[in-house]
């Protein structure tokens, strides 16, 4: 065992990018809520995008290595530290054996991702690492992280032992060295507490009141202390059908914006069930989830209406930009 | 009965048979199933079935590759989007491909302990349709069930045909834990609950059976197209069912 738990944080779950396939099953996909901070974690330490991370919730955990290891942070800014320094995200860090890895408050989003190099070592359950907190399965013993709890990496990728040598050699004395480079400014989402969020309309927007599409798309939205990994419960103007129409219930998925009959909006998210039988007024565009999912109860929420074509394009965009960021990685460590 | 296709955001595509449940709706779902099992269309990540739709998650990235590779396919103009090549990729599909549906179908037959303190409102649901326990059980048993789809929560089955006779509506105060394997009537509707839940259907018996099972392969013990048949078995049955498989 290589990494012990001396504090969990408030939720602290090892997760992936979610388990796919088994939705036809009813098994629900979990994973990480903000996949773009999950995935370049994972690429900053020389992961495949297959790896787990642990997602640390508003309170981060405080964990002791107790083996060399290189990690890295991304996400939401939950204060890292080691030995009382701050650490900087969105970059690789190489931690001496014995340092104690620590978070403080929670300055910007909500959600950290802490990965290693090589890899959370939990088993694959249904082909992914995620943890399905509520049926018990996945991640490290089916349930989020405790005080005591015992961590192991797996083996390091080729570029992470490259990675981890360079930094490693930069320094005798330090418990921790991260590199003059990280991820370019603009890869970073703006995570705020007030974001505009793009979003593509439902499949049964034409079935709302013509305020209530104006309203969606205009009025702000709080999200309520109702609102974890299933899904965020908005309040603001009440959204309604222009007659009473029953949906049979179909598939949803992450990012689909239902409304129940009491006219607030519920964002199906990580844990969201696999089918819903409610109105989808909108779905949020791919490259906004991690806006939404670094949101916390009493920020504010703008949706603004953005076409399919155009979210199609700013995915695509996005992908490229990973691509870019992993081969830049692979040329500052050949 | 025609295919439409919506698009569900930016990575899957809505295939809807109708806007009404119907055993055709299903039939139509259930042969798209079938297809995509045999051929998965370029980067297609899984498919939700449902009553009278089928949803297919696609990866992007994978597709618009895969697209790249292929731009010898007359159809691949520049113009075209990502869900505009899913659709069509679809389409195809479901024009070329033959499928023996039919051959497909499985019984899969579901042990249950009616009554007793393993199914509580048995007593209320025979009240509510002036009929005596045993004819619950007998009509409960004697029908013949078809898996609609799966959801809610993991291996949850939506099951239809139930006789009316045994209709009940839902407890007016849910219950707040269900065991796992509680037979139920909610409505014209049969369930099983895979897990533990809070939930209110009347609950009439409890299978030994496990419907939810993450280590397997198929984690789910039925899936949509499976027929289904109940049979009773007693209290002493039932809890040799339970040493037998642990």
């Amino acid at each position: 065992m290589t990494v012990r738990v001396i504090r969990p944080g408030l939720l602290t779950s090892v997760q992936d990018a979610g388990r796919y396939g088994f939705q036809k099953h009813g098994v629900i996909v979990s994973g990480v809520m903000d996949p773009l901070a999950h995935r370049i974690a994972n690429m900053l330490v020389g992961n495949e995008e297959t790896q787990a991370t642990l997602e640390m919730t508003l309170k981060g955990a405080t964990l002791e290595f107790q083996k060399d290891a290189l990690i890295s942070i991304c996400g939401g800014d939950l204060s890292p530290s080691v030995e009382g320094t701050p650490v900087p995200l969105w970059k690789p860090i190489f931690l001496k054996k014995g340092s104690v890895l620590d978070f403080g408050p929670c300055r910007t989003g909500i959600r950290a991702y802490l990965a290693i190099a090589g890899g959370w070592d939990v088993p694959l359950v249904m082909n992914s690492r995620s943890t399905y907190l509520r049926a018990g399965i996945g991640g490290f013993q089916g349930r989020a992280l405790k005080a005591g709890d015992e961590l192991s990496f797996g083996a390091r990728t080729q570029l992470g032992e490259e990675m981890m040598k360079r930094l490693s050699s930069q320094s005798a004395q330090a418990s921790f060295i991260v590199p003059e480079w990280g991820v370019a400014q603009e890869m970073v989402p703006n995570y705020t507490s007030a974001p505009v969020i793009r979003a593509i309309r439902g499949n049964q927007y034409d079935w709302f009141t013509k305020e209530s599409q104006i309203a969606f798309f205009s009025e702000p939205y709080k999200v309520t202390p109702q609102s974890d990994r299933m899904g965020y419960r908005l309040d603001g103007p009440m959204l309604e059908l222009t007659e009473q129409m029953e949906l049979i219930s179909e598939a949803v998925a992450f990012g689909s914006i239902q409304v129940p009959a009491e006219g607030k909006p519920i964002v199906l998210l990580a844990d969201r069930q696999t089918t819903g039988g409610y109105p989808k007024i909108a779905q949020i565009a791919t490259v906004d989830l991690p806006l939404i999912a670094q949101t916390k109860p009493g920020d504010t929420i703008r949706y603004t209406e953005i076409s399919r074509e155009d979210a199609e394009w700013l995915l695509l965009v996005r992908e490229n930009q990973i691509r870019q960021l992993k081969t830049g990685i692979l040329v500052k460590n050949a | 009965m025609e295919a439409t296709f919506q698009p569900l955001g930016d990575q899957a595509v809505v295939v809807q048979f109708g806007t009404t449940m119907s055993l055709e709706a299903y039939q139509q779902v259930r042969r798209v199933a079938l297809i995509l099992d045999r051929h998965p269309i370029p980067g297609m990540v899984e498919y939700i079935p449902a009553y009278t739709t089928i949803t297919i998650f696609y990866n992007p990235q994978a597709l618009y590759d895969w697209n790249q590779k292929h731009t010898a396919r007359e159809r691949a103009e520049e113009s075209d989007t990502l869900y505009q090549i899913v659709c069509d990729l679809i389409r195809d599909q479901l024009k070329q491909a033959t499928v023996a549906s039919a051959g497909e179908e499985r019984t899969v037959e579901i042990p249950v302990c009616y009554g007793g303190e393993l199914g509580p409102d048995l007593p209320d649901v025979a009240a509510l349709n002036q009929i005596t326990e045993q004819e619950v059980i007998d009509i409960h048993a004697g029908g013949d069930y078809l898996v609609y789809m799966i959801g809610f929560a993991p291996g949850f089955p939506y099951i239809g045909g139930m006789s009316e006779r045994i209709a009940a509506p839902r407890r007016k105060s849910p219950r707040l834990s269900i065991p796992a394997g509680s037979v139920g009537i909610a409505g014209k509707q049969t369930g099983i609950y895979p897990m533990e839940t809070p939930g209110g259907w009347q609950i009439i018996g409890r299978t030994p059976l496990r419907l939810f099972r993450p280590e397997d392969d198929t984690p789910s013990l039925l899936q949509a197209g499976d027929r289904v048949r109940f049979y009773p078995i007693s209290m002493e049955e039932y809890r040799a069912f339970e040493e037998g498989s642990s």
